[in-house]
């Protein structure tokens, strides 16, 4: 079998043995989507009323702050769902499974792809359940084109491929499964200090710089552009170099870790 | 040194290890013919697991030649893995998904046809009593099925050289009773089986050569037999428990030892069947009558804490000082 033909069906079964994972316990996934959709509803039905007085210089109603936060919830909600392959890296690592198929003669890299691949199917089927619950709150796009649906579906896969890798790289470097979950918290709090919920330029001018450059907000923008038609700018190719980025540094140090010998 | 491949499962020579300043493994060779059982026998620490997962292609060693099933481990290593299989010292099977799951993964990772994998899936679990459970997640199993599943993951490819790393720690007497009866199957089948342990016993049992690793060196190596041949200690305890008759028989047998407290004499004997009769006569003769008559012939833990124990200290039995 040629090293390509082995790649694929391996990575492909170790696909397969994910998504029973996830199929088998749903719960993981959904406690992961918890978060972000309490997130919503809390934003949305509590704090809304205050929240919506300060954006678009006050007087915004409950339906253009739906529109102003769904699209950071649906980036927090890949930051939460990649917590899982962090987790489910880990597990694999500390209860030697990693070590068994490391001593068999298959495809090297297949359990990460498997991973890999696995949750990023995970993140787009979160962000289309999140979404939906978003659009039963009311969230409608504006006069998005079917070219820019396709880019924010692009933007949404990159996003998730990134950040799984760096979650990859946390479920190695963790020794079990709760310290892979507590490593991964940041994934889940970064959007909290980005323009998820409120403009960034609203924010204290000291604190305007932390949510400026971390991937999350340009990200956002870029998402908010596409779905609502605000303005993206330069977001565009600033969220595609952060994944990019993220993208390459979790892959190497994933793939460091990976082919450390085991102690 | 040449060692022929031919014929021989595992061959290194000059094994060796270490892990930033600490050395495992100072130089070992280790020769298994095919269709053997060799058990690796040490103290925790002693660097056995190492040698398994040097062996296994999971640790890449400092310096050594090796070959496992012919195939020079530093050279195709994938070679290698397509005959082996491992069962690591912790049950490494995924507890998300049901036996059967586990079983069928292995098989998908073997490139088995789906009805091949079913068969061999069906064919091993009942084989190791997994059948009722076969449909339950591997979390839920005890630690005696997790072990049986893992073996038998092991062996969907129908490996040819087998490394168990301590395959019945923490296994209850039945089931470890169990395992011995698998591992002696599996060599009946033409299979070589590589063996770490701490359990002595388990070595008498199932070895056909046994290795002593201590130190990171092969302390002494050889059949259970020569391996007790080594050591001398066979005698026969006569305990009395009237403690004239233990006085008046002490003065009698000169060449014992003795043990006032516990009443108890030794005689130095290799336990054949002659020597006890000649023991027995000589007994009756002088008109000695022991309470109880025991024969004690080296085992191997006399043979592991002579070659383990710390340099200088002579092999003492344990003397309870309070």
């Amino acid at each position: 079998m040629s090293t390509l033909s082995l790649a694929v069906r391996d990575s492909g079964t170790m696909l397969r043995r994910n998504l029973l994972h996830a199929r088998r316990y749903p719960s993981t996934t959904l406690n992961l989507l918890l978060a972000p959709i309490m997130l919503l509803l809390l934003f949305v039905y509590i704090f809304g009323d205050v929240m919506s007085a300060g954006i678009g210089g006050g007087g915004a109603d409950r339906s253009e702050y739906i529109a102003y936060i769904v699209p950071g919830i649906l980036m927090m909600t890949i930051g939460s769902t990649v917590i899982g392959a962090a987790v489910y890296i880990s597990m694999d690592m500390s209860e030697g499974l990693i070590a068994r198929f490391r001593t068999m003669a298959i495809h090297r890299g297949s359990v990460i792809i498997g991973h890999v691949v696995g949750s990023v199917l995970q993140c787009v089927a979160s962000v289309v359940l999140v979404g939906a619950v978003a659009v039963a709150i009311g969230f409608r796009s504006t006069d998005a084109t079917a070219l820019e649906w396709l880019a924010a579906f692009g933007l949404l896969v990159l996003f998730s491929l990134a950040f799984t890798w760096i979650a990859v790289g946390i479920g190695m470097a963790s020794p079990n499964a709760e310290a892979a979950a507590n490593s991964a918290q940041p994934l889940i709090l970064l959007p909290l200090i980005s323009s998820a919920f409120i403009p960034a330029d609203t924010m204290p001018g000291w604190f305007q710089p932390i949510a400026e450059y971390q991937p999350f907000t340009p990200a956002i923008e870029t998402l908010r552009g596409l779905l609502l038609g605000t303005e993206i700018g330069n977001y565009g190719w600033i969220t595609i170099a952060w994944c990019a980025g993220l993208t390459v540094l979790g892959y190497l140090w994933s793939t460091a870790q990976f082919n450390r010998d085991p102690k | 040194m040449m060692t022929t491949t031919h014929g021989s499962a595992i061959a290194a020579t000059g094994l060796r290890k270490s892990f930033g300043d600490k050395t495992v493994l100072q130089g070992i060779d280790l020769h298994v013919p095919t269709g053997t059982v060799f058990s690796l026998l040490g103290p925790n620490g002693a660097g056995k697991t190492t040698v398994v997962n040097i062996l296994s292609t999971l640790v890449t060693a400092d310096a050594g030649d090796i070959r496992v099933g012919g195939h020079d481990i530093a050279v195709d290593p994938q070679a290698v893995r397509a005959g082996i299989g491992v069962t690591g010292q912790f049950s490494a099977v995924d507890g998300l998904i049901t036996g059967e799951e586990n079983m069928l993964l292995m098989a998908d990772l073997h490139h088995l046809s789906r009805s091949e994998g079913r068969r061999v899936a069906a064919e091993l679990l009942e084989r190791f009593d997994l059948v009722e459970a076969a449909k339950k997640p591997a979390s839920t199993y005890s630690g005696g099925m997790k072990r049986r599943l893992d073996i038998a993951m092991t062996l969907v490819g129908s490996p040819r050289t087998i490394f168990l790393d301590e395959p019945t720690t923490g296994l209850d007497p039945r089931s470890r009773h169990t395992m011995w009866q698998i591992i002696r199957e599996l060599v009946s089948g033409g299979v070589t089986v590589f063996l770490t342990t701490q359990y002595l016993e388990e070595a008498d049992q199932l070895a056909d050569r046994i290795a002593v690793l201590n130190d990171g060196r092969i302390a002494a190596e050889g059949t259970a037999e020569e391996l007790k041949r080594l050591i001398p200690g066979g005698h026969v305890r006569l305990r009395f428990t009237d403690p004239a008759a233990y006085r008046s028989a002490a003065a009698e047998l000169r060449e014992v030892t003795r043990d006032d407290e516990a009443l108890t004499l030794q005689i130095p004997s290799g336990g054949s069947q002659r020597e006890l009769r000649s023991i027995l006569d000589w007994l009756d003769t002088a008109g000695i009558e022991a309470d109880e008559l025991t024969v004690h012939t080296p085992d191997l833990d006399d043979v592991f804490f002579a070659l383990t124990g710390p340099a200088g200290v002579p092999n003492q039995p344990k003397e309870n000082v309070r």
